[in-house]
Order: structure tokens, then sequence, then C-alpha cells
């Protein structure tokens, strides 16, 4: 024994293994196949939901597009879909609450959900003694999230179709689109969660989310911003996921629709790879 | 991977192979080069006081943490390249309970099993073999938040044996739980290691260890000081008896030079804050000659020799601090 000892503390003094070690494996060492058991455990515990905060995320839109689209809107011309074509103010901003109520839905649960899960439980240090790893984890929840997004959106889509504002058949490919939205946001949300330390660290998601909302279009036109910020609100994801579900439910489809969909694409790819990176580091290290 | 794995089933092939296993966290060498081999069947101990780094090692035995040296493997496989294949072979309790929270008692089997991607039929059927094996049959509807300790503790055991594990790794399984609940934890784990799993627990009770290991490393600061079993380890490094005697913490030292002073009286002489220790073949003996000496005990207590002496030989400190 002493002399394997030797030998290490020799190999670490002339700094062979002292870095960290490079971890081989690839993929099949972080991904089991296996999220669906992630959805199940969290369908299982949806008992102990809140269920307020779900039914809000109901409701809330559905009371927006009421009070703004229908009462206020009696007031508002000139707005147009994408395409350039003149719509009414409520099938205008529709869409958007749309959009902003798969967002919502998505970075609740991949943030507070996620945030108590990481300090206040150990589940993941649990599931990570199982045979998962951290991207069934990561994928798990966010299939979670998306689910919670498609239901929300599926709701306010039937409200849409009842007060007659899906202009298209396309509206229909707003579900996917939502999905897709939710899937963004979700995967972003976590990866950032996964990095915040504190409940006050969780306080800048809302300092970042509510600028957002404001400036997304989805209340005015772009145009009424000048140059500058009309770049600002179009690097921002929530404008392309406005765009997006607006092109759809009015039929303005164009392909912008293709830089949208890549836009959300990437935020996916970003945000799956550093919160599996993240989670490995926490947990697996 | 089946080819690796039937090679193991090989009775002469270890489970766990180590050599100069290594971890570092920053400056803290948690395990400063550990070697070890467990074979099938056996059960394993690792026993070591406070920041010893036997968490550490089970950690990355449990393939969970990246050794930062040294040769590891589980199973015949690397954890570096296979672990979600050797986890799946493994049944964990760490050091403290990570159980569901959200979820009910045998909630916590079920969503376990699926983590392993085990068909839900066998799942429910193991989960009440297990809730009976765990005593909580009738807490199978319960929150984990209203079990006591022991219950939670014997909840985790059984949830690491949902996927019915060749490797059962316990983090101190008993440290925190009254004597009958150690007692029924004991008889458990006994009855696994009856059907041939092997174990691998870590404490620093010694009664524990020489209960339920057959071979056990004692562990200091990251070194292995010494290997074998419970009564080689004692027959090695200490006498068969141990005479304790206390003076009064103020003249302990006093009373501990002049017994060493006696000719002939015992191996070695141990001197703690509260007590003075003489290992001698023959205790009854050794307290003889220490009353005749002259000197006069408060107490005194003839006893055999337990791995706590092994431990205080090798290190020079207690085990419980
Ligand atoms: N994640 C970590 N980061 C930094 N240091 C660590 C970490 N985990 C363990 N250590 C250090 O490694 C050493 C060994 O710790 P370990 O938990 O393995 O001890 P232990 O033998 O299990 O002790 P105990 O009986 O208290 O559980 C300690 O000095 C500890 O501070
Ligand atoms: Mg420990």
């Amino acid at each position: 024994m002493s002399s394997t000892t030797a030998r290490v503390a020799a190999a670490r003094s002339r700094g062979e293994g002292s870095g960290p070690r490079r971890r081989g494996g690839g993929v099949r060492a972080l991904y089991a196949g296996n999220a669906r058991s992630v959805v199940v455990r969290g369908l299982v515990a949806t008992r102990s939901t809140n269920w307020i905060v779900v039914l809000t995320g109901v409701v809330e839109p559905v009371f927006y597009l009421l009070s703004l689209g229908v009462g206020l809107g009696g007031y508002v011309t000139g707005v147009t879909d994408p395409a350039g074509h003149p719509i009414s103010y409520a099938a205008f901003i529709a869409p958007a609450l749309l959009a902003v109520s798969a967002m919502n839905g998505a970075v609740y649960d991949s943030t507070w959900n996620v945030f108590f899960k990481m300090h206040f439980g150990k589940l993941y240090q649990g599931m990570l003694a199982t045979s998962l790893g951290p991207l069934d984890i990561a994928l798990g929840e966010i299939l979670l999230a998306l689910l919670r997004g498609g239901v929300y959106g599926t709701i306010f889509l039937v409200v849409m179709t009842a007060l007659g504002l899906n202009l298209s058949w396309t509206a229909v490919l707003a579900l996917p689109a939502l999905l897709l939205i939710a899937f963004g946001f979700a995967s972003i949300g976590m990866a950032i969660t996964s990095y915040l330390k504190t409940f006050q660290h969780m306080d800048w998601i809302q300092f970042v989310m509510l600028p957002m909302f404001l400036l997304s279009a989805t209340f005015y036109p772009l145009t009424v911003y000048s140059e500058p910020i009309q770049w600002f609100i179009q690097a921002m994801p929530l404008w392309h996921g406005v765009e997006l579900v607006r092109s759809l439910t009015t039929g303005a489809i164009g392909p912008m629709l293709l830089v949208h969909v890549a836009y959300y694409a990437v935020m996916v790819a970003i945000g799956m790879v550093f919160t599996t990176r993240r989670l490995r580091a926490l947990f697996l290290d | 991977m089946s080819h690796a794995l039937s090679r193991v089933n090989d009775v002469s092939e270890p489970v766990i192979h180590a050599a100069g296993l290594t971890k570092v966290y920053g400056d803290t060498v948690a395990v400063g080069g550990i070697d070890f081999d467990v074979p099938p069947g056996e059960s394993f101990g690792l026993l070591g006081p406070n920041g010893a780094g036997k968490s550490t090692t089970m950690r990355m035995v449990g393939a969970v943490s990246t050794r930062t040296a040294g040769e590891l493997s589980i199973l015949g496989l690397d954890p570096d390249q296979h672990g979600p294949e050797i986890r799946a072979q493994l049944g964990v309790v760490p050091q403290q309970d990570n159980l569901d929270m959200e979820l009910q008692a045998r909630e916590n089997l079920l969503v376990y099993g699926r983590y392993f991607g085990l068909p839900r039929r066998v799942i429910a059927q193991r989960a009440d073999e297990l809730l009976a094996f765990a005593q909580l049959e009738d807490k199978a509807k319960s929150k984990v938040d209203d079990l006591s300790g022991g219950m939670k503790r014997r909840l985790t055991i059984a949830r690491a044996l949902i996927n019915d594990p060749r490797i059962l790794l316990l983090d101190e399984p008993t440290t925190g739980l009254d004597p009958q609940a150690r007692h029924i934890l004991w008889d458990r784990l006994f009855r696994l290691k009856e059907q041939g799993t092997t174990l691998v627990l870590t404490t620093h009770y010694m009664d524990e260890a020489e209960q339920l290991c057959d071979r056990l490393v004692v562990v200091d600061k990251g070194r292995i000081m010494a290997e074998g079993s419970p009564s080689a380890l004692i027959r090695e490094h200490s006498t068969r008896e141990v005479l304790e005697v206390r003076f009064g913490s103020d003249r302990n030292a006093d009373a501990a030079k002049r017994i060493g002073a006696i000719a002939g009286l015992g191996e070695r002489i141990e001197e703690l804050p509260d007590r003075v220790l003489v290992y001698a073949d023959n205790g009854e003996h050794a307290l003889a000659a220490v009353i005749e000496s002259g000197l006069e005990p408060v107490t005194s207590l003839v006893r055999r020799s337990s791995l706590e002496d092994v431990f205080l030989r090798l290190t020079g400190r207690s085990l419980i601090e």
C-alpha cells in the first residue's frame, strides 16, 4: 500500500492527475434515454402542485384578451398582420398573449420549480444515483414544463376560436409553435436557474422578463418604436415567439417563420448544453 | 457490456477494484491513494472518524463522483466511461436521506424503479415486497415527512433495493437511530448478505463493523491504516483484554506514569482525558497489579479489545470524538 501511495503522491507532485481527468463515455454517460421517468415523477407529484399558480396561468391571458383586445380594441385601428394586411386589434394581440402565456408557464416551471428542487430537496442527487444521467433530468423537467404550456395554449386557442380571432387554418400550427417557444424558454430558464444560488438571484429573472414582455410587439406594432429599440426588440426571444404565433393565427406565412423557428432551436440547444453541463458539475463532481 | 459483466461472474474476479484511488478537492486531499478489492458476496466496511474520506470513497464507487487519480473498476467497468450502466447495478443509501418529499412512501419506491427503466409491473410487485421487508406496509400511503427518522432510513434502504442491485452501498446506515432501530436494520442487512448481495458500508461504530463486516479497512485522513477481518485486526493490533481505570480527570496523567513504571504489567498503556487504558492479555491480573502498587482507581473495568482499540493504536486518536 505504501508504495502505491508514494507513487500517487509522486504522480501528483509531477502534475499528473492533478488537473481534472478527461471524462469519457460521451453522451451515454449523460443520457440513459429515460427522460420519461422524470416526467412520470412530475405527474405523480402534481398532487402537491400550487394550483393557484396553474389557474392564474390560464385565466390571466384570457383576462388581458377580453379587457384589452375586445374592450380597448374597439378604439384602436390600423394594426396589421406580419404580412401587412389590416386586422382587428383583438386578432393582433391574441396570438401575442398566447406566446406570452407559453413563455410564462415554461419559465415558472423551469425556474422556481427547478430552483426549489435543486436547493431544498435532494431530488436530483437521488435521481443521479440511478441509471439516469443529467440530460435525462434536464429533458424530463423541460418536457414537464411543455406539458403545462401545451395545456395553457390549447385552452387559450379554444377561447380565440370562440371569439373568431383565428383568421386562418394555419392557427392549428400555433400549438406546436407554442411548444417550441415553451421548450426554448424552459431550456434557457433551467440553464440559468442551475447557476443561481439564492432567492435574490431569482428576482433577476423577473427583472429581465418584465421589460421583455412590455417591449415585444405584444401590445403595439414594432413600427411605433424608434429604430434602435426595434433592433433590440427583434433580438429578444419573445418577439420571435410573438411573430411566429401571430403569423400562424393570421395566416401570414412567409420565410421569416424559418428564422423564428431557428431562433428557438438555437435557444433549446444552448439551454440543454449548459443545463446538462451544470447538473453534471453540481451532482456528478 | 454483457461481455464485461459476465467476466465478473467469475468467482475470483472482484466486483470492486480500487488502486491508488485518489480524490482531491482544491487543496484538500479527501482520499489519498487507497487500494482495496471486494470479492462478490463479501460484506466490506470502511471504518474511520469524521472527515476520513469514507463518503468520498463511497461516492466514487457509486459512480457519482469522478476520481482525481488512480484505478477504479466496478463490476469490471470504469465509472468514468460507464456511469449509468454501473449505477443500474448498484443500490445506494447515502449518508443523508434524499427521499422524494413530494411523494408518499410507496410512490417513492415506484418512481425510483422507473428511474432504472424497469417495467411497471415488476416495480409494483417489488415495492410491496420491499415495504414488507422494511416493515413499512402500514405507512405505504404516508408522506415521507410524516415518517420517523428510523422509518425514513428503512425506506431509503428499501428504495436502494428496488433494482435488485448486485452491490449495496451504505453510508453510515444507522447513524442517528436508536438501538432498537439499529438492530432491525442490522437484521435486514444480514438477510441481504445471506442472499448474496455484496455490501459496502461505512460506519464509525465499531460494534456495527464487528457485526456486519467480513472484512474492513480502517481509514484515517484519506489513507488506509489497516485491513483485515474484525477479529484478525483486533488480534494483530491489540491485546486480548483491556483494563480501563479512572482516577478523576486531574489525576489520570500522574496515575498513567506510575502504572507505566510497574514492571511487566501490560503490553501498552494509553492515557485518555477521562481514563487510562492498560492493554494486557489478562485484565484481572493487571488490575490486581495496579492496586498492589498502591494506586486507588475510582472505577475499573476489564473488557475484551474492540476495533476502537485498534483504531486508537493505529492513529493515536479515538474513533468517536
Ligand atoms: N464536495 C466537497 N468539496 C470540498 N471538500 C470536500 C467535499 N466533500 C468532502 N470534502 C472533504 O473531504 C474530506 C473527507 O470528507 P468525507 O465526507 O469523505 O468524510 P467522511 O469520512 O465521510 O466523514 P463523516 O464521518 O463525517 O461522514 C473532508 O475533509 C471534507 O471536508
Ligand atoms: Mg461521510
